[in-house]
C-alpha cells in the first residue's frame, strides 16, 4: 500500500508529469454538462463534475471500431488491426470504474476481444472520489459505487488543501513516482485520514432505492410479469439514448464501408440497442421484443438480473446516465422502485 | 470523441490483433436449386481443411461489402468427404439474395463453426424422433445423416416431415432413400396437397398420434419455426415425453457469434454460445424464446 500527498496547487504539474508519456483525457465543461476529452492543463478540468454525457467506455470501446479492411472480391481481411496510444483516464468516479470493471468482464471472457484487449493494456485509470452526492438520479449508494474499491491504478481523495492519492496498481505506482511534487506519506497515516474524510462524506449520500443490494436480485427474479413494464413501455420512444449512455452497454452490430470507388472497404462495428425495434428481429420478420415493453425490460434485466447469474456482477453502477438521457423521463429509480413495491406488497 | 486537440507526443501505435473476425475462404463446389427459395451450396475450406463442427452448429458466411449472416450447416460431419460442407440458404434479405447469385468455383469467406451442437452423447443408446418443420430440415438433417452413419449407437429412428406444399420439400431424394432403409420409419405431410401429391395432408402434429413413443428411452428432436414449436412441444408432452428429452434448435440473427454482440440473447442466454440447440426445459420459463 502507497499513499502520496499532491498539494492542490500541484495539480497541473501532476498533468504535465502525466502527458510526458501519455495522452490525458479527463472530464472537461461543455455547455451545461461534461464530457471526457483530450487535456493539455489542469486548468480545462472540472474535478467537481455530474457524470460525463458519454462514460468513459468510449475510449476502451469505440462507438465505431474498424475491425479490418478488405479488398472487394477476397475472402480474408487483408489487415486486422488496432490503433493504440497510452492514456490516462484522469478523474474517473468510482461508478465510471465500476462501468470499466464490468466491460472488462464481457469482452475478457472467453473468446477474449481481441481489440478491447490490446486497447485496455495502455489505458491507466486514475480516480477521483466523489465527496458529494451528485443529483437525484444517481443510485451509486446502493449499487455500492460510491466508494473506491477496485478497478483503479490509483485514486485521488480531496484532503482540503492537498489531494491524497492511494496508489493501487504497478502501473499506477510507475505513473506516480519520479517526481518531487508526490511527497510519500505513512500509509497508516494517510488511511486514518481518508477514514476520517469519508465517513464525513457517507452522511451528505443519501439512499434512493427502496431496496437493498441484496435484495435486488430476488426483486427482479420476481417481477418479470410486472405490470411497471407495460407503463414504462408506453412512454419509451425506443430513440436509444439510454443505452448509449451507459457505461455497461456494450451490444453491437456489424457492418461494411465500402470505398467510393468499390475496391474494398472496412468492416466495422458500431455501437448498437436493444431498444431500437430490429435489434432481435430474425429472418423472415419474427420478432422476439417487438414491444417496448419487452425491450425495456430486457434492458432493465440485462443490468440487475442477466449478468448477475452470468457474472455475479450487477450491470448498473448506479451512475444515472440513463434516467438523464431519458427523452421521455423514464427513471431508473422510479422503475425499480415501483417493482420493488409491488413486490414487498405482496 | 474530438481529437483535434491531442497534441500530445506520446506514441500513437498501430498493432497487429487475432483475426478473429476475418472470414476463411471457401469455394462453391456445388450448387442445386432446390425450391422457388431454397438454394443449395457444397462448400470445400482452402487446403481442404475440415470445418470440425457437429450437428446442430452454424457459420457465419461472409460477403465483403454486403456482411456476414449465420446459416446452419446441413452436412454430417461423418460424411465421407470430409473436405467439404453443405448448407441450404433461403433467399430471405439482402445477404442471402447475393448469396443465391453465387455459383460453382465462387468464393465465400466463412467463420466458424459456432454453438453448441445437438447433444449426440445423450441421445446415443435412445429411441430418436425427428421432426422437422420446413427449414427446419437443414440443420436437423446434419444429425439424421450423422445418426444414420452411426446406426448401430441408436434405438428406433422415426423421421417426421411438414411442410407448405409438396413443392416446398427439400432433400427429396434423400428422404426417398430413408424410405428404403429398414430401420428408419419416415413420414411426410404438407399442410396444402396438389392434384399430384399422394401423401399425408395436415400440420405436422397430426403425425405424432402414429408413432409408438417409449418416453423412459426416447429423445425427440425439433426443428422447425416458431408456430410450430408450440404446437408440437404440446403434442409430445401430452404423449409423456420429459422436458428434458425434447431438444429444439432456434433462430436468431448472431452478428458476432461470440456472445459478445446481444442480437441472439433470449432472457440470459446466448443463442450463439447457449444454444442454437436446447432442451425445452431450458427454455420453457423464457419467454422471448420461442
Amino acid at each position: 500500500m502507497r499513499y502520496v500527498y499532491l498539494e492542490k496547487s500541484d495539480l497541473d504539474k501532476m498533468i504535465q508529469h502525466l502527458k510526458k508519456e501519455h495522452r490525458v483525457v479527463a472530464p472537461v465543461a461543455k455547455e451545461n454538462l461534461f464530457v471526457f476529452a483530450d487535456v493539455e492543463n489542469a486548468e480545462e478540468i472540472t474535478l467537481e463534475y455530474l457524470p460525463t454525457i458519454l462514460p468513459p467506455k468510449k475510449y476502451f470501446f469505440p462507438p465505431k471500431q474498424v475491425l479490418g479492411e478488405f479488398t472487394m472480391g477476397e475472402t480474408k481481411m487483408s489487415s486486422t488491426t488496432v490503433e493504440v496510444e497510452p492514456t490516462v483516464i484522469f478523474a474517473a468516479h468510482t461508478c465510471d470504474i465500476d462501468g470499466m470493471e464490468c466491460l472488462h468482464t464481457v469482452f475478457r471472457n472467453d473468446p477474449v476481444d481481441p481489440y478491447y484487449k490490446k486497447i485496455e493494456k495502455e489505458i491507466a485509470v486514475i480516480g477521483y472520489e466523489c465527496m458529494f452526492p451528485c443529483d437525484e438520479c444517481a443510485t451509486c449508494v446502493t449499487m455500492d459505487t460510491h466508494v473506491p474499491k477496485a478497478g483503479y491504478d490509483a485514486m485521488m481523495t480531496d484532503a482540503g488543501d492537498k489531494f491524497i492519492i492511494h496508489i493501487n496498481s504497478k502501473k499506477g505506482d510507475a505513473l506516480i513516482s519520479n517526481n518531487p511534487i508526490f511527497k510519500e506519506v505513512e500509509s497508516g497515516t494517510a488511511k486514518e485520514e481518508i477514514k476520517k474524510l469519508r465517513a464525513a462524506k457517507l452522511k451528505k449520500f443519501d439512499v434512493k432505492l427502496k431496496a437493498s443490494y441484496s435484495e435486488l436480485p430476488g426483486i427482479f427474479a420476481d417481477s418479470y410479469d410486472s405490470d411497471v413494464w407495460e407503463g414504462v413501455g408506453k412512454r419509451c420512444v425506443s430513440c436509444g439514448n439510454c443505452t448509449a449512455v451507459c457505461p455497461t452497454c456494450y451490444c453491437f452490430d456489424m457492418y461494411d464501408e465500402v470505398k467510393l470507388d468499390i475496391s474494398g472497404g472496412e468492416r466495422k462495428r458500431v455501437w448498437d440497442s436493444c431498444q431500437l425495434e430490429e435489434f432481435a428481429e430474425v429472418a423472415g420478420n419474427e420478432n422476439f421484443r417487438e414491444e417496448r415493453s419487452s425491450r425495456q425490460r430486457h434492458r432493465y434485466y440485462r443490468k440487475f438480473d442477466y449478468p448477475v447469474k452470468k457474472y455475479n456482477k450487477f450491470f448498473c453502477t448506479g451512475c444515472g446516465r440513463c434516467t438523464r438521457a431519458c427523452m421521455a423521463e423514464i427513471s431508473l429509480v422510479e422503475t425499480v422502485n415501483d417493482i420493488t413495491k409491488e413486490n414487498k406488497n405482496v | 470523441m474530438c481529437d483535434c486537440c491531442n497534441e500530445s507526443n506520446t506514441k500513437k501505435q498501430v498493432i497487429e490483433v487475432d483475426p478473429q473476425y476475418s472470414p476463411m475462404e471457401g469455394t462453391i463446389v456445388k450448387t442445386k436449386i432446390m425450391t422457388e427459395t431454397e438454394k443449395f451450396f457444397e462448400i470445400k475450406l482452402e487446403g481442404g481443411k475440415e470445418l470440425g463442427h457437429m450437428p446442430g452448429q452454424f457459420v457465419q458466411f461472409s460477403l465483403f461489402g454486403i456482411g456476414e449472416a449465420p446459416i446452419s450447416i446441413s452436412s454430417s460431419p461423418t460424411k465421407e468427404d470430409k473436405s467439404t460442407f453443405e448448407v441450404v440458404v433461403r433467399k430471405a434479405g439482402v445477404f442471402t439474395s447475393a448469396m443465391h447469385k453465387l455459383e460453382e468455383d465462387d468464393k465465400i469467406g466463412v467463420r466458424g463453426p459456432f454453438g453448441k451442437p445437438f447433444p449426440v452423447d445423450d441421445l446415443k443408446g435412445n429411441d430418436l424422433i425427428f421432426v422437422a418443420g420446413g427449414l427446419g430440415l437443414v440443420p436437423l438433417r446434419s444429425l439424421i445423416n450423422f445418426v444414420i452413419d452411426k446406426r448401430r449407437d441408436f434405438g428406433s429412428v422415426d423421421i417426421l416431415l411438414g411442410c407448405k406444399a409438396p413443392k416446398d420439400r427439400l432433400f427429396t431424394d434423400e428422404a426417398e432413400g430413408w424410405n428404403k432403409l429398414t430401420d428408419i420409419n419416415h413420414a411426410c405431410t404438407v399442410d396444402q396437397s396438389d392434384p399430384e401429391w399422394k401423401g399425408n395432408v395436415g400440420v405436422i402434429t397430426t403425425l405424432i398420434p402414429g408413432v409408438d413413443i417409449n418416453v423412459n428411452r426416447t429423445y425427440a428432436v425439433v426443428v422447425g419455426p416458431p408456430i410450430m414449436y408450440k404446437f408440437v412441444i404440446s403434442e409430445l408432452l401430452k404423449k409423456g415425453m420429459p422436458e428434458k428429452q425434447i431438444i429444439l434448435s432456434l433462430e436468431r440473427r448472431m452478428k458476432c457469434g461470440l456472445g459478445k454482440c446481444g442480437h441472439c440473447q433470449i432472457n440470459d442466454k446466448y443463442v450463439c454460445q447457449d444454444g442454437p440447440t436446447f432442451t425445452y426445459e431450458e427454455l420453457k420459463g423464457l419467454e422471448e424464446a420461442l
